[in-house]
C-alpha cells in the first residue's frame, strides 16, 4: 500500500477553494460543513454534516470535495455526509463571517443568547451597521436565510439563520 | 415518521406559487424543503438496516403502504385549516423529536440532535399566526375555530400507538405515544389560551386512527400519485 504525503492541515488548505454554492465567497471550511478529515495510507476520507437536513446542495458540495482532492493528485477520496456532529451557526468561523456581510448577508448571532428564538427579531444591517431592523419572514430563498427590512437605510437584506 | 414527514412536507409544498402572502409562500415551501430532508434522513437510517434506497420507499409503496398519521394526508383545504394542521402538527412534531434526542437509536438520536434546532424556525412561525389571526377579526378567528375543531379527531391520530409501541419503549428507543400526547396537550393549551379560540374538551374528542397501519383516507393515493409521477415516467431521472 502506497501512502500519500499529505497532511489534514493541506487538506483543509485545499478545501479553502471549494465554495458554497450558494454564497461563493465562502469556503465549506469557513461555512463549517466540513466535520473530519482522515488520512489512511492513500485515501481521504472526509466527512461533511449538512447545515439544513433538506439543503439541496449537499450532494453537489459532496462532490466538488471529491474532485477537488482528486485534482491535487489525492487517489482515493471518500466522502460522506453525517449527522454525526450537527451543524450549528456556531461553526462559521471569524472569517466565514467577515465574509457573509462583505458579501451583503448578516451572518448569525451567537445561538447561544436563544432559547425562544427573539433574537431574530434583532439583526444588524450588514450595510449600514444599522439597528433599526424588522425580520419580514424567518424563511428566505434559502434554508439558512431570514429576510429583513433596515428602517435605517431602507433596504432589505438577509441574514445567516443562527441555528 | 419519515412518511409523516415526507406527506407532511408535500402537502406544504402544496402552498408553492398560491400562498395568500409571498411570505408565506416562501415559508410553506422552506418548511417542506426541510421536512422532506428529515423523511429522506429517517428513509436513509432504515436504508442502513435493510430497506430499499430512500427513493424506492418514497416512490413505489400504495397508499395501504404508508404508515403516516391520516392528519398529514387531508387536503390543505383553505388556508386556515392548512395553518391549523401546521401548528398541531409542528408542535408534535418538534416535541417528538426533542424526545428522540435521547433516544438510544444512536443514528435516530443523531438526527433529532440536528432536526430539533431547524424545527424551531417552524414553531415560531406556526405560533406567530397562530396568536396574530387567533385573536385579529371575527373572521378570522370564527374560521381558525372551525378548523381547530374539525382537525382535532385527526390530530389526536398522531398519537396512534404502533404494534411495536411496547418493544420500542422497552428498548429507550422512544419514551412513548402517551407521553408525547401529554407534553403535546400542554403545548397547544398554552398557545390557544393566548387567543380567542378555544380548545375543544380533550375528554369527547374522539382521535381518527388507522394510518399508522396502513388504513387512509381517499386523500393519500392522488396524493402519492402526484408525487410519484415522474418517478414512474423515468425512474432514473436526475435534476
Amino acid at each position: 500500500m502506497t501512502t500519500i504525503s499529505t497532511s489534514v492541515k493541506q487538506i483543509y488548505e485545499w478545501l479553502e477553494d471549494v465554495k458554497d454554492p450558494e454564497i461563493p465567497v465562502l469556503s465549506l471550511v469557513d461555512l463549517g460543513v466540513i466535520s473530519n478529515v482522515e488520512i489512511d495510507g492513500d485515501k481521504v476520507s472526509i466527512e461533511l454534516t449538512p447545515t439544513f437536513a433538506g439543503c439541496p446542495a449537499m450532494e453537489y458540495m459532496k462532490n466538488e470535495v471529491i474532485e477537488k482532492l482528486k485534482s491535487k493528485g489525492i487517489p482515493k477520496v471518500e466522502a460522506t455526509i453525517s449527522f454525526r456532529v450537527p451543524w450549528s451557526s456556531e461553526f462559521i468561523s471569524e472569517k466565514g463571517k467577515k465574509a457573509l456581510k462583505q458579501y451583503g448577508f448578516a451572518p448569525p448571532p451567537s445561538n447561544k443568547l436563544f432559547t425562544e428564538l427573539e433574537i431574530l427579531e434583532n439583526a444588524i444591517c450588514p450595510r449600514c451597521d444599522g439597528t433599526d431592523t424588522e425580520m419580514k419572514s424567518p424563511f428566505g430563498p434559502t434554508l439558512c436565510r431570514s429576510l429583513y427590512y433596515c428602517h435605517d437605510c431602507k433596504e432589505a437584506f438577509e441574514q445567516f439563520k443562527p441555528l | 415518521m419519515a412518511d409523516d414527514q415526507l406527506i407532511i412536507g408535500h402537502r406544504n409544498s402544496e402552498w408553492t406559487g398560491f400562498g395568500p402572502l409571498l411570505e408565506e409562500d416562501i415559508a410553506f415551501s422552506s418548511m417542506a424543503q426541510d421536512k422532506i430532508g428529515h423523511s429522506l434522513a429517517l428513509y436513509t437510517i432504515l436504508h442502513e438496516l435493510g430497506e430499499s434506497d430512500p427513493d424506492t420507499v418514497a416512490f413505489t409503496r400504495n397508499a395501504n403502504q404508508f404508515h403516516n398519521s391520516i392528519f398529514t394526508e387531508l387536503a390543505n383545504q383553505e388556508y386556515d385549516f392548512s395553518l391549523i394542521r401546521h401548528f398541531l402538527y409542528d408542535t408534535a412534531e418538534a416535541l417528538r423529536f426533542e424526545l428522540l434526542t435521547n433516544s438510544t437509536c444512536e443514528p435516530l438520536a443523531q438526527v433529532a440532535r440536528k432536526v430539533r434546532g431547524e424545527l424551531r424556525y417552524h414553531t415560531l412561525h406556526a405560533k406567530t399566526w397562530m396568536k396574530q389571526l387567533g385573536s385579529a377579526t371575527e373572521e378570522s378567528v370564527s374560521r381558525l375555530q372551525k378548523s381547530l375543531e374539525q382537525a382535532m379527531p385527526y390530530a389526536l391520530g398522531m398519537f396512534e400507538e404502533s404494534p411495536y409501541e411496547k418493544e420500542i419503549m422497552e428498548a429507550g428507543i422512544f419514551e412513548g405515544e402517551q407521553k408525547l400526547k401529554e407534553l403535546w396537550m400542554a403545548k397547544v393549551e398554552e398557545t390557544i389560551s393566548q387567543t380567542s379560540l378555544h380548545l375543544p374538551d380533550w375528554k369527547i374528542v374522539q382521535p381518527i386512527n388507522g394510518g399508522r397501519i396502513g388504513k387512509h383516507t381517499e386523500h393519500l393515493q392522488p396524493l402519492l400519485d402526484e408525487m410519484s409521477e415522474v418517478f414512474r415516467i423515468d425512474p432514473g431521472a436526475e435534476w
